[in-house]
């Protein structure tokens, strides 16, 4: 650094009568935020790593599974389980796995998002609202396979009149359990998101709660409230282990099932059809476990891209 | 508990403006205390307001004029923790009367809130929302178009009805509030600082529409600024915090009430003129 004058080499900034200011004192020294780009360094390692992980998983996925899919596409997809490689197909875990996606949402949504505006909208500040909230927080981090345990007992042995014992009910049911903290949690920031003038404007104006919260807060709270909808149910088309618990099978065939046979009697799903190929001998049957991974992915991949698309049109709607 | 605090002067027999007789009384408040748990916010305040005047509230923050001004429309309902007591009449009605319901008193008593707080929809069901929850029938079109108008908003938004409200500028978005307040055709309209998050012009714009607003609605305004309250008031009330003497907590007091002319050319109370004159707060 070359100072500006000789007699005030160390604060060019100081400038008096006669004394320019030059270009030196306004460069950016790097130096002086070592620990700066440290951190940032340190920052892109991360998000470096995440991806590379991410990136890794796909690309041996789909390497694995490029055999089967190529070869049979279309069989594999229509195709119910098999004791063939050659035939054996995912068609029955991928009617399971949208049969219990529908039933979670019928049941989980409802129920979650109902809970959720209870506990922001109308529950009072107690301390058996806080433990409640608490509470709801703990199960969200309950691992899946205790869902199973409870999805075992109380669905296909308790109520095995309705359901069927193990069946698509049972599972959907155990599935909506192991959703419904995280709904709840997602809606219940979705409406504490909500800013408290809106509330105000809209009782300002002689709106009852339940205006305000139908007209005012659910609408505004939607987006995050489908987004964290639509992320549960990915979530649920996910899981294995809850499924492995209440009964699903690893083959069956029953011919064609009537309406109720096919919620009521024996089902799999696709995480079951992967751990069920992943069991078999690797030498003939290596592809087919990662080829149904594949379908779980694209099936999760496009709900959470239909999600996106919702919550941009909803926020669209709103003028944001 | 026995108050140290001199008391309120407050002058309503004389009014020395315009109007030749006393004009009708709005709200009648006595002995007015609002608590936040056990806190006492708002030490016995009383003091009347006036049909089609604007009276506003002045005072250092934390002196609890919105507090009062929300009991005007039981808007501390909201709070759990919030409680009234005293007495507050509306037109010699009990506001506070187990059988008053708050959602029917804020469709007579509207109010404009300090930040713009517009709905995230449209221009026209920002202000068609409260006719339609209140169930008012006839041509909600027509209806839209006088609200705006009457907020002198009109020209700028009629060919833009159906975009969103959050698109406007601040000072328009409140008066899209205050045209969404007079919509549901109240008798009284409270404004909690509704210029304070406002530039000098849009404020201007404001203050021109409250003195044309005078004519068909009371106004009750909460501002931090003097000049205002001097600008566009008929009376105005002044509040203070003092701390309370045993717990040391800081609660608000009326100390002043009189027309506004007085207030700020000969105020009765020595702590009024070191605020209105800039001494203090």
């Amino acid at each position: 650094m070359t100072a500006t004058t000789p007699d005030t080499p160390k604060s060019p900034l100081k400038t008096g009568a006669g004394k320019r200011l030059t270009l030196d004192a306004l460069k950016r020294d790097r130096s002086d935020d070592l620990t700066g780009q440290v951190f940032l360094g340190l920052l892109l390692l991360a998000v470096a790593i995440a991806g590379a992980m991410v990136l890794a998983v796909l690309i041996t996925v789909a390497i694995d599974a490029a055999d089967v899919l190529s070869t049979q596409f279309w069989d594999f997809l229509n195709n119910k389980s098999s004791s063939d490689p050659a035939r054996a197909g995912v068609a029955q875990g991928i009617r399971g796995s949208i049969l219990i996606a529908g039933i979670v949402s019928i049941v989980a949504f409802p129920v979650g998002i109902g809970a959720a505006v209870y506990l922001e909208e109308y529950a009072s500040d107690t301390k058996l609202t806080r433990l409640i909230e608490v509470t709801v927080r703990n199960l969200a981090g309950v691992p899946s396979i205790v869902y199973g345990l409870l999805g075992l007992a109380v669905f296909v042995q308790g109520l095995r009149g309705i359901t069927g014992g193990s069946s698509v009910i049972s599972a959907g049911l155990t599935l909506a359990l192991l959703v419904l903290p995280i709904i709840i949690i997602t809606a219940s920031e979705a409406i504490r998101a909500i800013p408290s003038t809106l509330r105000e404007g809209a009782y300002g104006l002689g709106a009852t709660q339940w205006e305000v919260i139908r007209t005012q807060v659910l609408p505004a709270a939607m987006p995050g409230i489908l987004t964290g909808a639509v992320l549960s149910i990915a979530r649920a088309l996910g899981e294995a282990a809850p499924l492995l618990v209440v009964g699903a099978a690893a083959f069956y065939s029953t011919g064609f099932q009537g309406q109720l046979d096919q919620l009521q009697g024996a089902f799999t799903a696709l995480p079951m059809n992967v751990a069920t190929f992943a069991k078999l001998p690797a030498d003939v049957w290596a592809g087919h476990a990662a080829a149904a991974s594949v379908v779980v992915l694209v099936l999760v991949f496009a709900i959470n891209l239909a999600a996106i698309i919702m919550r941009a049109r909803l926020t669209k709607k709103l003028g944001r | 508990m026995p108050d140290a605090l001199p008391s309120t002067v407050v002058n309503t027999t004389t009014p020395t403006n315009a109007n030749a007789e006393t004009p009708d009384t709005v709200f009648t408040v006595r002995d007015l205390n609002v608590y936040y748990g056990d806190f006492r916010a708002v030490v016995d305040v009383g003091l009347e307001v006036y049909e089609r005047e604007i009276t506003a509230f002045i005072g250092p923050s934390g002196c609890g004029k919105s507090t009062v001004l929300r009991c005007f429309n039981r808007m501390n309902d909201l709070i759990d923790i919030a409680r009234v007591e005293g007495t507050l009449l509306y037109h010699d009605i009990d506001l506070y009367h187990e059988d008053v319901d708050p959602v029917a008193v804020r469709r007579r008593i509207g109010m404009v809130f300090q930040k713009p707080n517009p709905f995230p929809k449209s221009i026209y069901d920002n202000v068609a929302f409260g006719p339609k929850i209140a169930g008012i029938g006839g041509d909600l079109d027509e209806l839209v178009e006088t609200s705006l108008k009457g907020a002198g908003l009109w020209e700028e938004v009629k060919d833009r009805l159906d975009k969103s409200a959050l698109g406007l500028s601040g000072g328009q978005q409140q008066r899209l509030c205050i045209a969404r307040a007079i919509a549901v055709q109240p008798d009284v309209l409270l404004m909690d600082e509704p210029c304070s998050a406002l530039d000098p012009i849009a404020t201007g714009t404001i203050e021109e529409l409250m003195r044309e607003m005078k004519n068909q609605y009371t106004i009750v305004i909460v501002t931090h600024n003097m000049q205002q309250a001097a600008r566009v008031s008929d009376r105005t009330a002044f509040f203070t915090a003092e701390a309370d003497e045993s717990t040391g907590q800081r609660r608000g007091k009326l100390v002043e009430y009189d027309d506004t002319g007085l207030i700020f050319s000969n105020p009765a109370d020595k702590r009024t003129e070191a605020y209105v004159t800039g001494r203090f707060g």
